[in-house]
């Protein structure tokens, strides 16, 4: 067993678990677009963004490759991390605008404005589809292709691939290119429409005193501690 | 058809037909195409046991590769910070217009294919050209029709250029900089 501190509590992980798989099992909750349970972690989406280290000297990184050791110190929840992790829900959704994942995380994290261009594509370039296909339906169909901005996610020459069985997995595992739900804002890019609710709390609580914990938190303690 | 099957076959073979080797057996493949026909990948694939999209994956991710043919000359013009600067993009333009395609194509008589590159990492001769692995340091506008003259002699159009290139020689384009 390896002790460390998460969140100024002394936790215990298994050897080999990621500061993801430990901070699930003690029921923290860190959003992921990139990670699914079955296939190997990519590291793409930087959503489970974590602090580690001391502060002076802390820095970002993605919980979900990240392995435990003796003595870390990880806080999932700092101001930091969530600036982070606004950005990239705020870069993401300017690229594709459509994802109802991807709107929800904005309502949640409170992203109220996307300073980009919209490019109105349907893929976040996770990755998950490409993983999908070569290692669970081990067809190996879909890959990336070109870099930098022309990166695409696309069969080879961009037709019909022999080794596709049109088993639809790439589709039933993409968080990006489905419909988003229709709220009332739902021409512009960024919907919003889940925060013109009331809030859950009006106060700010402690993480452990939160009893949204378990559930997934409204984030609301965190908007109102920031404006 | 036949034949280059072949010709591929014993590009694969001369490196062990190991997956390791796929960038090289690429690059001779593209050396001995001028670029990566569709068919060539499929067989490089099936010889080296790998998924087609990882070698598309690997084709289409270095720029030394090309899935379209290219043109007997490859023209490149850096386009970094320090060519830019010194005006890598208006040589860049002179040759679009001397060449009449945009960056990135192929000349209509497969003679010249025009590419940007970020940089070459000659940064103190900058602006720089380079055609067919020359590097033409310190290049301005007027050396440009000189500088595509060099490879492009048996040809019609070029004897035009060339009439008019040749008073905006090596000395024209020194005293144009010192101006």
């Amino acid at each position: 067993m390896i002790e460390f501190i998460l969140n100024g509590l002394p936790v215990k992980a298994e050897e080999g678990w990621t500061v993801l798989e430990t901070a699930k099992f003690y029921g923290l909750e860190i959003p992921t677009l990139c990670h699914h349970e079955g296939l190997t972690e990519f590291g793409g989406c930087r959503l489970c963004l974590v602090e580690i280290g001391e502060p002076p000297k802390s820095k970002l990184v993605t919980s979900c490759t990240y392995p435990v050791e003796a003595g870390l110190v990880v806080r999932t929840d700092t101001n930091r991390v969530w600036a982070a992790r606004r950005m990239m829900i705020e870069l993401m959704i300017s690229v594709a605008p459509g994802s109802k994942v991807l709107q929800d995380l904005a309502s949640k994290f409170g992203v109220t404005r996307v300073r980009f261009t919209p490019r109105n594509e349907e893929c976040i370039l996770c990755g998950l589809c490409v993983r999908m296909c070569a290692e669970q339906m081990d067809g190996r169909a879909i890959g990336f292709q070109q870099r930098g901005h022309k990166r695409k996610i696309s069969t080879p020459f961009d037709i019909r691939s022999e080794e596709c069985r049109l088993c639809g997995a790439c589709m039933y595992i993409c968080p990006a290119c489905q419909l988003r739900c229709q709220g009332p804002n739902a021409e512009t890019a960024l919907c919003n429409a889940c925060l013109t609710m009331d809030p859950t709390c009006l106060e700010h609580y402690d993480e452990l005193q939160c009893w949204m914990y378990d559930a997934g938190r409204c984030g609301t303690c965190v908007r109102e501690k920031k404006s | 058809m036949d034949t280059d099957t072949t010709k591929i076959q014993s590009l694969i073979d001369k490196h062990r037909g190991l997956k390791k080797n796929l960038i090289a057996i690429l690059l001779d493949v593209q050396e001995s195409f001028n670029y990566l026909p569709p068919e060539s990948l499929r067989q490089v694939a099936k010889s080296l046991d790998m998924p087609l999209i990882d070698i598309l994956g690997v084709a289409t991710f270095y720029r030394a590769f090309s899935l379209k043919p290219r043109g007997k000359h490859m023209c490149l013009v850096c386009l970094g910070t320090a060519c830019h600067v010194r005006g890598g993009q208006k040589i860049l333009e002179e040759i679009e217009r001397k060449l009449g395609v945009p960056a990135g194509e192929n000349t209509p008589d497969g003679q010249f294919t025009l590419e940007t590159v970020a940089c070459l990492g000659c940064c103190a001769i900058g602006p720089v050209v380079v055609v067919d692995g020359e590097y033409n340091g310190h290049a301005t506008i007027r050396k440009v029709g000189p500088i595509l003259d060099k490879c492009a002699k048996p040809k019609k159009s070029g004897q035009k250029r060339k009439a008019g290139a040749k008073p905006a020689g090596r000395r024209g384009g020194r005293t144009a900089r010192k101006k």
